[in-house]
């Protein structure tokens, strides 16, 4: 079945008792037992939910997986998550993750004894080089988030077969309409369901997709004790959203080209990340794994200065944290999304004062070019900003 | 401002644009920010969400503490504040507990290298025995699931204040109505509002309150790090389902009660455990701590295989997992709450398997009185003679 129907038949998202179109939402925390000896299926909405039962089946079908779970946000997915390795683990993880993620691991699960190290995941040999006889698992995040670095996700699978590693991939930015990282190899799959797959702004969610029964038990477990699972009206807007996926992203994708190749040929603009770009890194490890591009891109104004002139008069993007949805947003990493990491931490990963990501929603594009255009007009030149920083490192 | 008066005033007229008396949904993810650098006070929702605020501040308030949490279930609350502690540290914590918090515990975060004793509350000295240098709290609830037993919360936190303990009180029982931890010395109280909180069987939900502004400050900073938050529509339904909460206390106490009462006169029963009753062990402790009683009773038949017909027989009470609704509910804790607790444990502590668990429902105690009735007196027909 091709991802554009499969997305609306590829399970049983319909109610089987009443036939309705849609999976009702059973707002019920407990489930009456017929018999002491025969539990049900259900018996309390931590352990299972109909309508949550519904969008992980969904999501397992999409991503090619045996099992499907639903968490509270994309963090309590990924911290949901982490609870698979013990104290005295090491996990390998891309030095690009999300700013949350970062902090997560950094001061949260560092002091329950588990280490980590960054690696940049775009050089699968640094991957390699970082095992050590502790580690337990690889963390990618694919394309990264904001520089689009891109990681050979089969490659790196090789190398965690032969060390007998966990490959846990953070899907968000690419959905499995374009990559599924189970089938290259990788043992489970996150999502800020937030983003592309709820496409709304209107419900903050995560996944978790594992690729097989035994993880999948071992997840169960976890999202079941810990609790950190979704409510069910956010897991019905989920499903609700993931029926326009492939519509959207369409869109969406097309959207960012035309404006990646337009911001490249502006003069105000010192670079672009994008990895539809054919000069872009990553560009052909990207199209060898996946089948899009995807609807973010970054790209750099030269100065904080500069970013505050851009944010304060563009018209049509919401200027917001987030990213994946039907409206266009723009994001400042620094202030934003990876806040939470140390200035340094961020300056090592190329997230410059004047880095700007911008995430393609459904409006026309060429509203989006007159918008931007207008903004990028008489921005503060960048020839004086580069003087009077020489002037200050003079001085 | 009474506690009555503050949980129905809850949200009321908070919204300033429209004055809808009901806090509206905030369903948004992100919110626009008028400029770089400038922010409304709500930037992503898994860090700070309109209608989950309202909720937040109102059980700060109704438990007399700095801040509140909501959280996507009550163990994802448990978990929440676990995060805490780091690998070496050793909690105390109560030997009769709910089963779901006793597996997190010793199948989740033990190998995260946190260590846990469960000891008998009530008894003083073996707390006090059981402190290690590397101790960090204690972990109380009371009355106990499904036990009943009362711990004398003020002298816990003596305890935990002597020694720099944190001191956590689990009141999902007691809901702050009945019982409020933080006006007893405790640092942390934490809630399954999913049970008398919502009410109505029809939310999964789990509730923090700290006090004092460091602990406030390090709870926030885990709540958005681990991310496990109560979506917008969950915590509107939570906020619906408090402002009855006193209405539903009292009827579930009084229907609690009647029940207890009649419970002990069947010749099916053997024992009934409801701090309310007199002769239960607790019953002075739990009126100086507490204003009420609640609506959770547990009793012992005489047999096992009593359970089965007993439960097979209910037309009223339904045989599920859970309790605090305004539906009366039967749990079997052997086979439902208490099944991740190794069967050992679980006899020692008393949690045998001719325990059941009543929450008791705000229905007309009457018509309850009269489905345990003829279910006992069905438990006890076997092959059509009286047992």
């Amino acid at each position: 079945m091709n991802f554009a129907t499969k997305v609306l038949h590829g399970t049983s998202c319909f109610d089987p008792i009443t036939g309705a179109s849609s999976v009702p939402i059973y707002q019920a925390s407990t489930f009456h037992q017929a018999d002491l000896d025969q539990p049900g299926t259900f018996d309390y909405a931590r352990s299972g939910n109909p309508t949550r039962a519904a969008l992980e089946e969904a999501i397992a079908g999409l991503e090619g997986g045996e099992r499907g779970f639903a968490f509270a946000s994309g963090m309590a997915a990924i911290s949901s998550v982490f609870m698979l390795f013990s104290a005295g683990d090491h996990v390998v993880v891309a030095e690009d993750v999300y700013g949350g993620t970062f902090r997560f691991l950094t001061r949260v699960l560092s002091r329950m004894g588990i280490s980590v190290t960054f690696v940049d995941a775009s050089q699968t040999e640094a991957v390699r080089t970082a095992i050590t006889p502790t580690t337990k698992g690889i963390y990618l995040e694919t394309p990264s988030n904001p520089t689009l670095k891109v990681t050979d996700i089969a490659a790196v699978c090789r190398i965690a077969k032969q060390h007998d590693l966990l490959v846990i991939v953070d899907n968000t930015f690419m959905t499995p309409y374009y990559q599924r990282p189970l089938e290259l190899g990788a043992d489970v799959v996150i999502h800020s369901a937030t983003k592309f797959i709820g496409g709304h702004s209107d419900v903050v969610a995560g996944l978790a997709v594992t690729r097989d029964a035994a993880l999948g038990e071992q997840l169960y477990f976890i999202q079941n004790g810990m609790g950190a699972i979704l409510g069910v009206q956010d897991c019905w807007l989920v499903m609700r959203g993931l029926k326009t996926l492939k519509a959207r992203l369409d869109v969406s994708t097309n959207t960012a080209e035309q404006l990646a190749n337009w911001l490249s040929a502006h003069p105000e603009i010192t670079s672009v990340y994008y990895t539809g770009l054919t000069e872009h890194p990553g560009h052909q490890v990207q199209a060898s794994q996946s089948s899009g591009h995807g609807a973010v891109l970054s790209f750099d104004v030269g100065s904080r200065e500069r970013a505050k002139a851009l944010f304060d008069r563009v018209k049509l993007p919401i200027v917001a944290v987030s990213l994946g949805a039907v409206e266009t947003i723009l994001s400042y990493p620094v202030t934003m999304s990876h806040a939470a990491m140390p200035a340094e931490e961020r300056a090592a990963r190329g997230i410059t004062d004047g880095l700007i990501r911008l995430s393609a929603g459904l409006e026309d594009v060429n509203d989006l070019i007159e918008d931007l255009k207008q903004a990028l007009e008489n921005l503060p030149p960048l020839q004086k900003i580069e003087e009077e920083k020489e002037a200050f490192s003079r001085a | 401002m009474h506690l009555e008066t503050k949980l129905v005033q809850a949200g009321v007229g908070k919204d300033e644009k429209t004055g809808a008396v009901n806090f509206p949904v905030y369903y948004a993810t992100a919110y626009r920010h008028p400029s770089l650098g400038q922010s409304t006070g709500y930037d992503y929702t898994r860090t700070a969400n309109p209608t989950r605020s309202v909720l937040e501040v109102t059980i700060a308030e109704a438990e007399a503490g700095d801040a509140g949490f909501a959280c996507a279930s009550g163990m994802a609350a448990v978990h929440t504040v676990m995060g805490l502690f780091s690998q070496g540290d050793h909690l105390i914590v109560s030997l009769d507990l709910y089963g779901g918090t006793y597996r997190l515990f010793e199948q989740l975060l033990s190998r995260y290298g946190l260590t846990f004793t469960y000891v008998d509350l009530r008894d003083i000295q073996k707390v006090a025995d059981a402190i290690r240098p590397e101790t960090k709290a204690i972990f109380v609830e009371t009355p106990t699931n499904p036990l009943m037993q009362i711990t004398d919360i003020r002298e816990v936190v003596q305890l935990a204040k002597n020694h720099e303990l944190l001191a956590i009180v689990d009141n999902t029982f007691m809901t702050p109505y009945c019982q409020r931890p933080l006006e007893l010395g405790a640092d942390i109280v934490l809630h399954s509002a999913t049970k008398y909180l919502g009410g109505h069987n029809d939310v999964l939900a789990g509730l923090i309150v700290t006090k004092g502004a460091e602990l406030s400050e390090k709870m926030r900073f885990l709540h958005n790090s681990i991310g496990a938050v109560l979506g917008p529509q969950d915590s509107w339904l939570l906020v619906r389902g408090m402002k009855t909460l006193a209405l539903r206390m009292e009827r579930h106490e009084a229907n609690a009660f009647a029940v207890a009462a009649k419970l002990k006169e069947h010749p099916a029963v053997a024992e009934v455990f409801y701090p309310g009753l007199a002769e239960h062990p607790g019953h002075d402790v739990q009126k100086s701590q507490a204003s009420g009683f609640s609506g959770m009773v547990s009793f012992r038949v005489r047999s096992v295989e009593q359970v089965g017909l007993f439960l097979q027989n209910l037309r009223i009470v339904s045989f599920a997992e859970s309790l605090g609704g305004v539906e009366s509910l039967c749990t079997y804790p052997t086979t439902q709450t208490h099944a991740d607790i190794p069967q050992e444990v679980r006899e020692y502590v008393g949690v045998c398997d001719r325990l059941l668990r009543l929450s008791v429902g705000i229905e007309h105690p009457d018509d309850l009185i009269a489905d345990l009735t003829q279910a006992l007196d069905a438990s006890l027909v076997v092959g059509g003679a009286l047992r």
